[in-house]
């Protein structure tokens, strides 16, 4: 009999990367202090240009992709949006854009709506405009229920997406109130997860068991009043749970996130994982990256694993969690993602938790002199990626 | 359980595409970040749920286009699965 190498059976079995994440710009007005985007971010120059774009939205699509993110950064940055709103939609993608409302007008939001544009997700991070203000640094709160206005104007389903942690968590009330108030439908309450810019300011967002069990109860009697009218989702922060996400389906099962620059990635902070050959689209086929790559291969299955993971029998169901974690807190991605109560790194995270119990002195928003979170900034992520 | 009309007309529902997707062999269901593959009796029912047509026509079509008879009860039940997860909704 033939052996076939794990890897080859893994990419033998690989389906369509069915959901498409473009992340169209890292420019962005706002700097969240829990954002996503890779640290490094100021060192990323150099953007796709509008037909480099185009051609990866055919080449996936062929493919079989269906599901359009477009984010960033903020997407609106872009002057080209409307153009590959159109060609995603002509291709047959439903297109959904990720927005932090800022840049988005009557005119912009027209042109977005001819070019069919499927769904708008707007991104609140709190009800309260000063602490809107303090997270963000900019004073964006109004702006945002503009967005909303325009949003529900042009009949697309209001879609709040608002990211928790321990600076607002307890104001979880307000945000669901503010999200009646401006008529959203859906409204997803998500809490941190802790990578790129998160992981950085992580014991200052990572809340107390007391605080997310509260903010709990009061989402399941918010739930209660409103009934069907409005649909709540509040998603757990991982470092409470014993068994880890099943991040991304596994990477390389059915997403892929294109970076600004071109770079492909399994999920969207793997750019931080140390030797994972990621390719990039100026160089290659989105064919020959999803199936073929090393990068996209590395991870695929279940032959890179390790104990304990290697030989557990839940490990079809949640992959070993996140890659990312586990390299994060223990320095190696093949580990098992330590929020699993299995991981013999568990304590790195229990510990975190237990840290969270304690009173912290800067829990107001002030002024200091030196920040105490590190703001989304250029200069930020210019000083951060020295080394 | 809910019941649905024989002259009711259903619609995909607002934020919902339907549409072929030949890598998958299939119709599916898209929505906001997510999707629905359906089988194919699933896919003829809603295909034919355009707005237009009742509860009643569409079954005889179906009957019709499958040579079958006594679908009427599979059809509501899917049609109501289907509104009660707002993939459909009623035109008034
Ligand atoms: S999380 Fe905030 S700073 Fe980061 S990209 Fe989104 S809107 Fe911009
Ligand atoms: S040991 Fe690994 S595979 Fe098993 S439950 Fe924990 S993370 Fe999942």
């Amino acid at each position: 009999m033939n052996a076939v190498s794990p890897i080859d059976e893994a990419r033998r079995r690989a389906g369509p990367p069915l959901w498409l994440l473009l992340e169209l710009t890292y420019r962005c007005p706002l700097h969240c202090v829990y954002c996503s985007n890779p640290v490094e971010f100021a060192r990323v120059e150099q953007e796709l240009e509008t037909h480099e774009w185009l051609r990866v939205l055919r080449e996936a699509r062929a493919l079989g992709a269906v599901q359009l993110g477009l984010s960033g950064g903020e997407p609106l940055q872009r002057k080209d949006l409307e153009e590959i709103v159109a060609e995603a939609r002509r291709l047959g993608f439903y297109t959904n854009l990720i927005t932090s409302g800022i840049g988005l007008n009557e005119t912009r939001i027209r042109a977005l709506k001819e070019a069919g544009l499927d769904h708008i997700q707007l991104s609140f991070q709190d009800s309260t405009r000063e602490l809107n203000d303090f997270l963000s640094s900019t004073r964006t709160f109004e702006l945002k229920a503009r967005a909303a206005e325009l949003i529900r104007r042009h009949d697309y389903p209001m879609v709040l997406n608002v990211v928790l942690h321990r600076l607002n968590i307890d104001h979880v009330g307000e945000i669901l109130e503010m999200a009646e108030r401006i008529g959203a439908e859906y409204v997803e309450l998500a809490n941190t997860q802790f990578y790129g810019w998160a992981w950085l300011n992580r014991d200052r967002l990572l809340p107390s068991r007391e605080q997310v069990e509260r903010a709990e109860q009061v989402t399941r009697a918010f739930r209660e009043r409103v009934g069907e009218r409005m649909r709540i989702y509040f998603v757990v922060p991982d470092y409470f749970e014993r068994r880890p996400k099943a991040c991304m389906n596994g990477l390389g099962s059915v997403f892929l996130t294109i970076a600004p620059d071109g770079l492909a990635l399994p999920c969207h902070s793997a750019r931080m994982l140390p030797g994972l050959a990621l390719p990039n689209v100026r160089e290659a086929s989105i064919e020959w990256i999803w199936y073929d790559s090393p990068g996209f291969n590395r991870f695929r299955g279940f032959g890179w694993m390790k104990e304990p993971c290697r030989s557990c029998p839940e490990k079809e169901k949640d992959f070993g969690g996140c890659r990312c974690q586990a390299y994060l807190l223990t320095g190696d991605a093949e580990n098992a993602d330590p929020v699993c109560d299995l991981s013999p790194h568990h304590h790195l995270v229990t510990e975190a938790v237990a840290r969270a119990a304690q009173p912290q002195e800067t829990e107001k928003p002030q002024v200091t002199e030196k920040p105490v979170l590190f703001y989304r900034d250029r200069r930020n992520s210019e000083m951060l990626s020295l080394s | 359980m809910s019941t649905v009309d024989a002259d009711a007309r259903p619609v995909v529902g607002r934020g919902f595409r339907l549409q072929w997707e030949p890598a998958q062999n299939a119709h599916v269901l898209l929505y906001p970040e997510g999707m629905v593959r359906l089988n194919t009796s699933a896919g003829e029912i809603m295909r034919r749920c355009d707005g237009e047509h009742t509860v009643a026509e569409i079954v005889a079509d179906l009957e019709r286009t499958f040579e079958a008879t006594g679908l009427a009860g599979d059809v509501t039940a899917f049609v109501a699965f289907a509104l009660e997860r707002k993939w459909l909704e009623l035109r008034s």
